[in-house]
């Protein structure tokens, strides 16, 4: 699904430039539940950046469902991104003014799909995360929880071969927490491929691959095995 | 571009920032009501002063005598200088750049007009049947002099409206005799002006006046009209032409003008209008500045706007908004609020100078309104469009800045949690 090879990224500030990912070398299969960890300034930002195609890169290759992700214009990256790619962000990034049935229903709104028929389509994604009494609600009428579920609904509702989710628990307390990467579990489970970008071990802990970055390039990767192991590691440090 | 939901998009966040969009738009509303207000105050003013001209042809001229007041080949100042028929026939015949001609005598001490057990004294003009194109004559009923008339000798007369309903009330006077001075003038016309200019004069022929009244060939003034030019330096030189011939004809100094007196409406109107062209022009700066204040309102607040909808922006455009749909977003609220405001201004404005036009044509209808130099203070139709044009235009302008800078929007820059 995800084959990176020679990834290369800097960033110029100034007179100084910032060497961030120094030839990163990655690969995602199909289906696969993967968290990104690593300490600030590790580049796992960046990566998930490149991952969703909202930033260029350097040096390198970039496939996505077997694509070439290179040089795009704003324009084919846009449309990539909307047909390929299901965005979850920490701070849940609503649509203030609109309620959580519009929300939901915004990438098909840019598919050109009417309006009668995304409304629809979006209503059921609410269903399925429990949320359909609140379809009408503003964002600012829901809890966090609730809050991620709409945003999660929006993530799937174009049907995108990978969900990018960052920091999707950040905001979130334990509780809620676990209900919101349960969900992911399902949808993993389904067949999607989640990536997920987290510093926090036990969330990190719940999916079934974890990469490690360190200074621009994978430090280590924990597969699915050895998780119990990566747990008992954890609760020493 | 006419997609329902883009205009959801644009309504919902418009009725989000209820006064921030009526401010934006008020500062445009403003610009085209002044600028309404001010062309329509500008045409008010033109049409009251055209109107003042147009008692007459706008290509008129008069010429009267006096004594001459500089010595001309020998002769002392202090002659008195005649016109007489002859002089006519001059004008009409070699006369350079004049279209027609109508002589007045005037008549000799006070004229009584005798009708039945009724009489009065009215104004009594001797002239040419060619007056009638010349000065304001409106015919009601009846004919005005003919050739005919003139050069017959025909006591005929033409009567204004105020002598009719004083001598014969409400009989039809066409065809009655009314005495003058107790010589019978059948009554052929009756003339009608709103305005009363000429409403207390009666009209002769100037053949029969002289005859009559023992004016002999005895002419006291001229009315010609000329040549229509462009320039008031050609209308003035028509005049300079025309007094040379006449001075040569009478032996005075054609700069003197005691010796003989004239003006040229041409020159005066032209001059005129060239004051309304330039006070025309005036009020388009003035109002167009006023606009352009407006429309940089507009943009300043829709950068602002963009400034916080980055975020938004940045939200739509991971989800898939191509830079071209931001841009219709942006540029349409822009064009969609200074369209509407400025037609609310426009209305406003044409709506206040309508109201004015139909005080001051009730005022005239009923008598009042006398001395206004202001008449149909209105916006045309071409204006009002151009006006529309401009707006619209205006308002794409004003949004093209800041929806080239909500296109700019890096969704990461945009997403980046504070």
């Amino acid at each position: 699904m995800i084959q990176i090879e020679n990834l290369h990224k800097s960033y110029v500030m100034g007179h100084n430039s910032l060497h961030v990912l120094k030839g990163l070398e990655l690969g995602i299969e199909e289906g696969e539940f993967v968290s990104i960890m690593g300490s600030s300034g590790s580049g796992k930002s960046t990566l998930l950046n490149i991952l969703g195609i909202l930033d260029d890169y350097d040096k390198g290759t970039y496939y996505l469902g077997g694509k070439l992700i290179q040089g795009l214009n704003e324009t084919k990256a846009a449309m990539t991104r909307n047909k390929m790619i299901g965005f979850i962000f920490q701070s849940f990034n609503l649509i203030s003014f609109k309620n959580a049935m519009e929300n939901v229903a915004l990438p098909l709104y840019y598919q050109k799909v009417s309006r009668k028929r995304r409304n629809q389509i979006a209503l059921e994604y609410l269903d399925r995360l429990g949320l359909k009494d609140w379809a009408h609600h503003l964002p600012s009428e829901l809890s966090g929880g609730q809050k991620q579920r709409v945003a999660i609904a929006r993530a799937l509702i174009s049907q995108p071969q990978i969900i990018l989710a960052d920091e999707p628990t950040g905001a979130l307390d334990s509780t809620t927490s676990f209900e919101v990467m349960e969900i992911l579990k399902e949808i993993n489970d389904q067949g999607k491929t989640v990536i997920i970008v987290t510093h926090e071990h036990d969330i990190a802990a719940m999916t079934k691959k974890i990469i490690r970055l360190k200074d621009g390039v994978i430090e280590e990767v924990i597969k699915n095995g050895e998780l119990q192991l990566f747990k008992d590691r954890v609760r020493t440090e | 571009m006419f997609d329902v939901d883009v205009w959801q998009e644009i309504f919902s966040t418009i009725k989000k920032n209820k006064l921030r969009t009526f401010l934006t738009g008020f500062s445009v509303a403003w610009g085209i009501f002044m600028l309404m207000i001010l062309l329509g105050s500008g045409n008010g003013l033109q049409n009251g002063v055209k109107e003042e001209f147009s008692s007459n042809s706008i290509n008129i001229m008069w010429m009267w005598t006096g004594d001459t007041s500089i010595p001309f080949e020998g002769m002392k100042e202090g002659r008195t200088i005649k016109f007489n028929n002859g002089d006519y026939s001059y004008l009409k015949e070699k006369g350079e750049n004049i279209e027609n001609v109508s002589s007045r005598y005037y008549l000799p001490g006070t004229i009584i007009y005798t009708y039945k057990n009724e009489y009065g004294s009215f104004e009594t003009s001797s002239c040419h049947p060619s007056l009638l194109g010349m000065e304001k004559v409106n015919i009601v009923s009846g004919r005005f002099i003919n050739d005919l008339d003139l050069n017959d000798f025909r006591k005929v007369i033409v009567i204004g409206d105020n002598i009719k309903k004083a001598l014969f009330k409400e009989e039809d006077p066409i065809g009655k005799y009314v005495k003058l001075n107790n010589v019978p003038f059948k009554v052929i016309g009756l003339t009608f002006d709103k305005d009363r200019h000429s409403e207390r004069t009666a009209y002769i022929p100037v053949s029969t006046a002289q005859r009559i009244f023992n004016g002999a060939d005895r002419v006291h003034t001229f009315a010609v009209t000329t040549k229509m030019v462009s320039t008031a330096e050609e209308a003035e030189a028509i005049t300079d032409k025309v007094r040379e011939g006449l001075a040569a004809r009478h032996k005075f100094d054609p700069k003197d003008k005691k010796a003989m007196g004239s003006f040229n409406m041409l020159a005066q109107y032209i001059r005129t209008m060239k004051i309304f062209q330039a006070i025309k022009i005036f009020v388009w700066i003035i109002g167009i500045g006023t606009l352009i204040a407006g429309i940089v309102g507009v943009s300043n607040i829709m950068l602002i706007l963009v400034k916080e909808r980055t975020r938004e922006i940045g939200i739509r455009k991971a989800l898939g908004a191509s830079p071209a749909s931001v841009i219709t977003l942006v540029l349409l609220e822009s064009v969609l609020i200074t369209t509407v405001a400025g037609y609310a201004g426009l209305l406003l404005g044409v709506g206040i100078m309508e109201g004015i036009n139909y005080g001051l044509e009730q005022a005239l209808a009923t008598g009042g309104g006398e001395g206004i130099f202001f008449r149909n203070p209105t916006v045309d139709f071409t204006t009002a469009i151009t006006s529309m044009i401009i707006l619209v235009v205006s308002g794409a302008l004003a949004g093209y800045l800041p929806a080239r800078k909500a296109a700019n929007v890096k969704p990461i820059e945009a997403l980046r949690d504070e």
